[in-house]
């Protein structure tokens, strides 16, 4: 298990943050920073970087490219909030 | 006259601009306003040379009293002018101020004396203490003695102020266009420029292909003295407001006026509307090689958290690469050809190029239609070259 | 430091087939990769256990079997390379996260990824590129959406479908918004590329199995939901390649797999000077000798990176770049004459059913006509296609360097990697012309071609 936005999210050992998530039925986490518009993955393979998350207080991180640990802190990225 | 320049092209307009850069739209800007048809013609695109690689610096801070600093006071107040005519938002003009911070207390006190000279100049400078610091930039390094905020100092995106001068001249622009050829008549004097697409008939020709201005010269059978010093940015990924002037190292202006060959850094560090931090300047002579180079790359990241140590952990997303356009003495090079009747150049800025722009334009505009120009012109004079030739 | 004879960058096919070739010579091989398991795109696997759902899996196998002679860095995207020729020869510096290696000889072999032309709503969550179904699938074994369009060009849309049916998703459309029966005009092509047929066949009969209606000249043209996809519009497609007024309908999903065929990664070529030109799929792509060497001395180039034509052409490329390195380094010649004029033969045979497929499944014309003012263009700074048609049209914007430099269309996070290839359309469509190579590279150019902290970057060596 890891932790999202303060929600329990399981986790096979082996898959992304992304694929995690998904599984858990989260399709966005990010919001964006000019029109606040809700992203999740696109891409999948770490080309993209709609998927962004921040991760144990690392922000900005590919959700499609890290991969989950238990105990992990995933938060979302809400990029409009923290602009102004 | 072989086959390309047997097609007119164009109308013919009172004036053609060599050149879509800062500068040649500043030409045609203030050429158009004073009552001239132009044509703009690039071998590329809008702002696709120095000006599409800089940081759109208009600075007032870097500049020793002397003509260069005239120049420049005269062009921070144009560009004023310019913000409220075509929109503070529309180039992303910012009226945010320079803070120049020292390291040492030698620096500080080198700092000092220069801003001294500078008021005395006319230039806005204000002396500001250590404790002081956090106030103007919360995220500065701690370990800096003290700074001297210049709030005249400003910023703009010079890609969209290039285009919207341009747009605002109403000038028809000729982009992916080479020049290839000036033709002349009995006299001596322009008759037409000959490009790859075609002629375009003018009697009067402003030379603005900044560092490529000696090849346009060169057209002409004049030699003009530009050469290039490379230089590269930094870019970070969006960020929220990290920083809020433009800041640089007081080590920056001795760099920017010195003219050593080897790899230069000083830092010059500030946020962009799109949330980016840019970071400069490095400064090489090694003539127009392309390479991106890892050491300068470094250099610029190394220096930049020294300023902000809070940058450490954040991410450079890109990075781009600039050829400045400079002149033996490091001064520009505007004015009347005196050996081509209807050639003017406007060049050699160096990095200063998007803050010089509106005073250079507005000079040349005066000389195509005989008044006097705003700025005294003789430092600037093209033929001051001729001597060491 | 130590040099290697040769560093391949990228695990795919193409890298794979040339590190082992390489090694076999003699020439002492790294293989630096994105991922965590080598394979690439193609052969993205979570374990051994799902080689079932392989094609060619004994061709990995065989390949990997021969591993443990060259040094294989996984997990090592690149984020700079530099060209530092010595008195011995070409040298360069490939910086990763992790570690610099330098190599005499370098073989690009990044591979591709999926390539999207906007629509209204394609940055709804629940829009995902077919690729992107596809790695969440095999990588990561989950099933993106639980009801799915599959919508685009291309023979890849197939496996998508097929294999989230398999998988459990209701895959309630495929739209392939071209006409695959032309294939028949390409008979000539298709000649000798028998296999690939075959494999078609297969995804029909399972999408056949799995109920899964196939549309042809049919296409999603927007996509809709507030915060997150509930349904798409999809339209007929006349034989001029317009939409068919009147025929949109509405179907609902929670899931959008699209893509357009593939971009190429060319950006290591990019940075070091290789010549690159236009593919007729209309992508930018690396232009190669007959030996796989670039127009860079010392640069090789394998795979989809010198033009998109499947794992079968990139494992031929593979073979010939490591032959080609190791003869060029003075080593064993790994392949025999004959062996080399095979795979010659068997490579220009695969280009040829390349070439067939991009003309029957081309980028569709109608799609700029879907991007209204407001559509989205580039997703990182959001910039959309009414701002990049008014830099055009307003600010003379004359190609798509600067459309990008006026409006920030790809300069954002993933540098123009996803926009790329559609804002250099949108501007040459505005500037009135077709689109061309210069456009291209106007967002191919990636210096970082990774994020690095500032403080890696100033401490790296």
């Amino acid at each position: 298990m890891f932790i999202f936005d303060g929600r329990s999210i399981p986790h096979d050992g082996r898959q992304s943050v992304a694929a995690a998530l998904l599984a858990a039925g989260i399709r966005s986490w990010r919001s964006t920073r000019v029109e606040g518009r809700p992203r999740g993955v696109f891409c999948g393979i770490g080309v993209c970087f709609d998927c962004l998350v921040t991760v144990n207080g690392v922000p900005s991180q590919r959700a499609c490219l890290v991969v989950a640990r238990s105990g992990d802190v995933i938060e979302p990225q809400d990029e409009r909030r923290e602009r102004t | 006259m072989d086959a390309p320049g047997v097609v007119v092209i164009d109308a013919g307009a009172d004036v053609v601009v060599i050149g879509a850069g800062m500068t040649g739209a500043a030409c045609a800007y203030y050429a158009a306003r004073a009552g001239l048809t132009v044509t703009v013609v690039d071998r590329a695109g809008v702002a696709s040379g120095t000006t599409g690689a800089g940081e759109g610096n208009i600075l007032l801070s870097d500049k020793s009293p002397g003509p260069e600093l005239s120049l420049a006071l005269h062009s921070v107040a144009l560009w004023r002018e310019l913000g409220e005519t075509v929109g503070d938002a529309q180039i992303e003009l910012e009226r945010k101020g320079g803070l120049v911070v020292a390291a040492s207390a030698t620096e500080h006190d080198t700092l000092a004396a220069f801003a001294d000279r500078q008021r005395a100049a006319g230039v806005e400078a204000h002396a500001v203490a250590s404790h002081e610091l956090p106030g103007y930039e919360p995220h500065l390094s701690p370990h800096l003695v003290g700074a001297v905020h210049y709030p005249q100092d400003m910023q703009v995106q010079p890609m969209l102020a290039a285009a919207h001068l341009l747009r605002a001249a109403r000038a028809t622009v000729l982009t992916g266009t080479c020049v290839v050829g000036l033709l002349r008549d009995g006299t001596g004097g322009i008759r037409a420029v000959r490009t790859d697409h075609g002629l375009l008939p003018t009697s009067r020709v402003v030379n603005a292909a900044g560092v490529w201005a000696g090849r346009v010269a060169a057209l002409a059978g004049v030699e003009l003295p530009i050469l290039p010093r490379r230089g590269f940015v930094l870019v970070t990924q969006p960020l929220p407001e990290l920083v809020r002037h433009k800041v640089y190292a007081a080590g920056y202006v001795a760099n920017v006026e010195r003219s050593t060959a080897g790899l230069e850094i000083s830092p010059v560090v500030e946020g962009t509307r799109a949330g980016t931090i840019l970071i400069g300047s490095s400064r090489e002579h090694v003539g127009f090689d392309p390479a991106m180079s890892l050491p300068a790359l470094r250099g610029l990241a190394a220096a930049a958290i020294r300023l902000f140590p809070i940058l450490a952990g954040v991410s450079a997303i890109r990075a781009y690469r600039g050829f400045r356009p400079y002149s033996p003495d490091h001064l520009p090079i505007i004015g009347a050809d005196k050996n081509v009747p209807g050639l003017y150049h406007a060049t050699g800025h160096e990095g200063a190029g998007i803050g010089l722009a509106p005073a250079t334009g507005h000079a040349i505009a005066a000389l195509l239609t005989d008044r006097r120009p705003h700025v005294d012109l003789r430092p600037f004079a093209p033929e001051r070259h001729h001597v060491h030739l | 430091m130590s040099t290697y004879d040769l560093v391949v960058i990228g695990a795919g096919p193409a890298g794979l087939a040339a590190a082992v070739t390489a090694a076999d010579a003699g020439c002492r091989v790294a293989v630096l990769d994105a991922g965590p398991r080598p394979g690439g795109q193609y052969w993205r696997h979570r374990s051994g256990a799902d080689a079932h759902s392989h094609t060619d899996w004994a061709v990995f196998a065989g390949l990997r079997a021969r591993f443990d002679q060259l040094h294989h860095h996984p997990d090592a995207a690149l984020w700079f390379v530099e060209s530092r020729p010595d008195d011995v020869g070409p040298q360069f510096a490939v910086h990763t996260h992790s570690t610099v290696v330098y190599g005499r000889r370098l073989v690009i072999a990044t591979g591709a990824h999926d390539r999207v032309v906007p629509f209204p709503g394609w940055d709804l969550p629940g829009v995902v590129t077919a690729g992107g179904a596809q790695a969440l699938l095999k990588g990561q074994g989950v099933v993106f959406a639980r009801r799915v369009v599959v919508g685009g060009t291309g023979p890849f849309l197939l496996p998508v479908a097929t294999g989230l049916a398999d998988a459990g998703a209701t895959v309630v459309g495929v739209y392939e918004a071209n006409d695959p029966v032309r294939y028949a005009r390409h008979v000539g092509a298709v000649l000798g590329a028998a296999s690939k047929s075959t494999e078609a066949g297969r995804y029909g009969w399972r999408m056949l199995r799995r109920r899964v209606p196939y549309r042809r000249r049919t296409a999603v043209v927007a996509a809709h939901g507030d915060e997150q996809l509930t349904g798409v519009t999809v339209a007929a497609i006349s034989p001029l390649g317009s939409v068919v007024p009147g025929s949109e309908r509405h179907v609902g999903c929670d899931g959008l797999a699209v893509g357009f065929g593939f971009t190429p990664q060319v950006e290591v070529a990019v940075a070091l000077g290789c010549e690159t030109f236009m593919d007729r799929d209309g992508s930018l792509v690396v232009r190669i000798g007959p030996d796989q060497a670039t127009s860079v001395p010392g640069v090789y180039a394998a795979g989809e990176v010198t033009g998109v034509g499947g794992a079968k052409l990139a494992l031929v490329e593979g073979h010939l770049a490591g032959d080609a390195i190791a003869r060029s380094l003075g080593r064993a010649e790994p392949l025999r004459a004959g062996e080399r004029s095979r795979l010659l033969r068997i490579r220009r045979r695969l280009r040829r059913f390349a070439a067939a497929l991009h003309a029957v499944h081309p980028v569709p014309a109608f799609w700029p006509d879907l991007c209204d003012d407001q559509t989205l263009v580039c997703r990182c700074e959001e910039v959309s296609a009414g701002a990049v048609r008014q830099a055009v049209r307003e600010l003379s914007a004359g190609d798509a360097r600067g459309t990008k430099l006026l409006t920030r269309a790809g300069m954002g996070w993933c540098q123009g990697r996803t926009c790329g290839y559609a804002t250099a359309c949108l501007t040459a469509r505005e500037a009135g012309r077709p689109v061309s190579s210069v456009d291209l590279q106007g967002h191919a150019s990636r210096t970082l071609m990774q994020p690095i902290t500032l403080a890696d970057l100033a401490g790296d060596d």
